[in-house]
């Protein structure tokens, strides 16, 4: 098997220095969450870029994280040019000096001439970062199957629903979901969660469910999950949920009880080449009409404030109007948690440890 | 006779003994230069990495790396109460200075994450502080540090420096055997609901003993098959052996989810023939069944290929020698085939278990959440967690049972009666 694996990445590194060499200077490799979102940042900014500027795109996919970004920095062979990760690894990333420091100052204005640092929702700015989306992790299932799910506690409530569920596999944000299914509000998790009790009292609500658990680990399993009836219940990435409901007319339902959001960021690794055609992707990519028209390609909402009146309906489909398949949106935003960087930044060695360890028991 | 200074005339003269030295010296010489490019290979991609492994599990710096002069300062300290004013100052210097750093390794970050490992929750700590510790322009240094926050006036946290400051620890072994450090920094077992690794690693070596031990079950009367079937039946035998040993590993392990998954092909089956009830599906995958079943498939070839190499170099007249003679058939299976095959078997166990010990994508895809072995933990610490360092020490202790185990194995059976092919 090791032979496989070291034939495989020779052959991986002959066809990247291949792929290099034949490279134009400008053209950059902007890295991904792949799937239906690598699909709408193709359609809304590469494409339209490539358009202005000739540069191409190369784009990969990856599933989060910095081991690929502190791998490639601390070896000093740098090949991503841009990469689009959440909030907490880019303000760890930044920490740790594997990011270069990003220069807000060159960022356009909004469409409507509001400069870009008031423009852009707080924290979207970050000091190795522009930010691009708000994202949210909610629950789903499936109408044709289920009926009547009513908020979060019913997710882990196997009496009500019997069968089995699909959760991320990591401590984040299944802790932030048990607590607020077990009547914590949405303000108070994290204060919860920083007592020892909290974090019990989290894994015991998680206990209830872990026999009946499948555990994914990338954002294009659980709709897949759930089409196959592996689970009756799951959560998921909600632009890969609208997707899978949009284009391949699933009977999926989005519950939006107790959704946790996050931002996706743009950060370039420390050292990279061609960051002068970088940074103009970056501009010209979280520019007013650029986020909005990603929107038309999945529901993950803009930061710009400007491009909230420009967000318009479903790229394939005129009469779907995007707007209320936001996270953001009011009707969706009742009773929703912000993930918390600074606390993940902290705890999650901690947290994940003992996730580990409790999944193996 | 030799000569200080031999020239060809005298070297015709030379004893036949000293030249044949001389030429089987030059023999030796070429066969090494044949052989250069492999031990370079080995170095550069065997040694080399290992070596760094190693090194990484006891050494890391990113303490004295990030604050240089506190690194050396606190030394003298002798983890009584708190550092003295002077230590303080020397810190609130150095990390103010640090702070301005962006070297990869060398910014506060990297000692923040460092202090977190042992102490959770402390990683903020470090990096609030660190902004704000240019601010303070005069003493006292203590006062003015505990007020940006008061986790300061825990021992603890400068004790946990104290210990990190050392650029040669064993704290990551410490880590890596379900231990840690308490407050008063002795070393104590950890919590229970944080121990994970010393269990895995009993039940990655009980799954690689199970597994062999399938193996052996099922490898050896198909290698017997191998080896006494006529030539047409055989070939199309070592066929089925080998068409599956060929295919891509991520494939046969995919067919394995495509099979025994809930709504997979065999609880459609055994549903439809009312074997089962269609609520009552059974979870033969993302657990340990799966994990086995998989490994299985994927490890026999390399016990049956061995198995075959041996029988198929035993005489049948042996056999038949021991039945003429009166022997009862399980008898002379027992005493005279059986004996034969130990250097195969010997050769397949050995390379079933270590193959199996190490083995990580098949377990990552359907093991869920109890199959997992020790290489997925030191995955998850390369690939996420980022601890390179605990990764580095689970790695080398892993290295160590299979050395261990290899000596065990070497006593018993002896290595020279290896067979593989």
């Amino acid at each position: 098997m090791n032979k496989i694996i070291k034939k495989t990445l020779i052959a991986a590194a002959v066809a990247t220095t291949m792929v290099a060499g034949s490279a134009q200077a400008e053209d950059i490799t902007v890295v991904s969450w792949g799937g239906a979102y690598t699909k709408s940042q193709v359609e809304a900014y590469h494409k339209p870029w490539n358009g202005y500027t000739g540069n191409t795109v190369i784009s990969e996919d990856y599933n989060g994280g910095l081991a690929e970004i502190k791998a490639q920095v601390e070896a000093g062979n740098v090949t991503w040019n841009l990469v689009d990760v959440e909030l907490s690894d880019a303000v760890r990333g930044c920490d740790e000096g594997i990011l270069e420091v990003m220069d807000h100052s060159v960022l356009p204005d909004g469409a409507n001439g509001v400069p870009a640092a008031e423009d852009f929702l707080p924290g979207a700015l970050a000091e190795c970062a522009v930010g691009n989306i708000v994202w949210s992790t909610v629950f789903i299932h499936d109408e044709s199957k289920i009926q009547g799910v009513d908020g979060l506690k019913d997710f882990f409530d196997l009496g009500k629903f019997p069968g089995k569920r699909g959760l991320r596999k990591g401590a984040k944000p299944n802790l932030e979901l048990a607590l607020m299914a077990d009547g914590v509000e949405p303000a108070d998790v994290y204060e919860v969660l920083s007592t020892e009790a909290g974090i019990d009292r989290a894994f015991a609500k998680l206990d209830t469910i872990k026999d009946s658990t499948v555990w994914w680990e990338s954002g294009a399993q659980p709709p897949q999950l759930l089409a196959d009836g592996e689970v009756v219940m799951t959560t998921a990435y909600n632009g890969r949920v609208f997707n899978a409901i949009a284009s391949e007319g699933k009977p999926f339902v989005i519950n939006w009880d107790g959704q946790v959001w996050d931002l996706d960021l743009w950060v370039i690794p420390k050292g990279a080449p061609n960051q002068e055609a970088t940074m103009d992707f970056v501009k010209f990519s979280t520019s007013t009409k650029a986020l909005a028209d990603q929107a038309s390609w999945i529901p993950y909402g803009p930061l710009r404030k400007s491009s909230f009146g420009l967000v318009s309906s479903f790229h394939s489909d005129p009469s779907l109007d995007m707007a209320p398949h936001m996270p953001t949106a009011p009707a969706n935003f009742t009773r929703a948690l912000q993930n918390d960087f600074e606390f993940w930044a902290d705890n999650s060695d901690q947290l994940n440890e003992r996730f580990n360890a409790w999944l193996t028991k | 006779m030799t000569t200080a200074n031999p020239s060809i005339d005298q070297a015709n003269t030379l004893p036949l003994k000293e030249k044949l030295a001389k030429t089987t010296a030059i023999q030796r010489r070429r066969a090494f230069l044949l052989t250069l490019p492999l031990v370079l290979f080995l170095l550069i991609s065997f040694v080399f990495p290992i070596g760094q492994m190693l090194f990484n599990s006891i050494h890391n710096n990113k303490v004295s790396a990030v604050v240089p002069d506190f690194a050396t300062a606190i030394q003298q300290w002798d983890g009584q109460g708190l550092p003295s004013e002077a230590t303080f100052e020397i810190f609130v210097k150095d990390l103010a200075k640090a702070k301005k750093v962006r070297e990869v390794g060398r910014t506060v970050g990297n000692m923040a994450t460092r202090i977190n490992y042992e102490m959770p929750g402390s990683r903020s700590l470090f990096t609030k502080s660190a902004r704000k510790a240019g601010k303070i322009k005069q003493g006292p240094y203590k006062e003015a540090l505990i007020k940006i926050d008061k986790k300061w006036a825990n021992p603890q946290v400068w004790l946990t420096l104290q210990r990190a400051s050392h650029d040669i620890s064993p704290s990551f072994y410490v880590a890596a055997m379900d231990l840690k450090y308490n407050e008063t920094g002795e070393v104590v077992e950890a919590d229970e609901l944080y121990q994970i690794y010393l269990d895995n690693f009993i039940k990655t070596l009980w799954l690689a003993a199970l597994i062999t031990f399938i193996c052996v079950l099922l490898a050896y009367p198909v290698a017997y098959l191998l080896s006494v079937l006529p030539l047409r039946q055989s070939n199309l035998l070592m066929i089925m052996v080998l068409l599956p040993f060929w295919t891509s590993l991520l494939v046969r392990t995919t067919a394995w989810i495509a099979i025994l998954q809930t709504e997979g092909v065999i609880n459609d089956l055994l549903v439809y023939f009312g074997v089962i009830g269609d609520d009552g599906r059974i979870q033969m995958i993302y657990n340990q069944t799966g994990t086995i079943i998989a490994m299985v498939h994927i490890l026999l070839p390399f016990m049956i290929l061995p198995l075959y190499s041996v029988m198929k170099t035993i005489q049948p007249t042996y056999m038949r020698a021991a039945l003429s003679m009166g022997s009862k058939p399980f008898y002379a299976y027992r005493r005279v085939y059986l004996p034969q095959t130990i250097p195969g078997l010997a050769a397949g166990t050995l390379l079933v278990f270590i193959l199996a010990i190490g083995y990580y994508i098949t377990p990552a895809l359907v093991g869920g959440q109890d199959g997992l072995l020790i290489s997925n933990l030191i995955a998850y610490h390369i690939q996420k967690s980022l601890n390179w360092s605990l990764g580095a020490a689970l790695g080398t202790m892993l290295l160590v049972v299979v050395l261990l185990l290899y000596w065990v194995y070497n006593k018993l059976i002896g290595i020279d009666k290896l067979k593989f092919g």
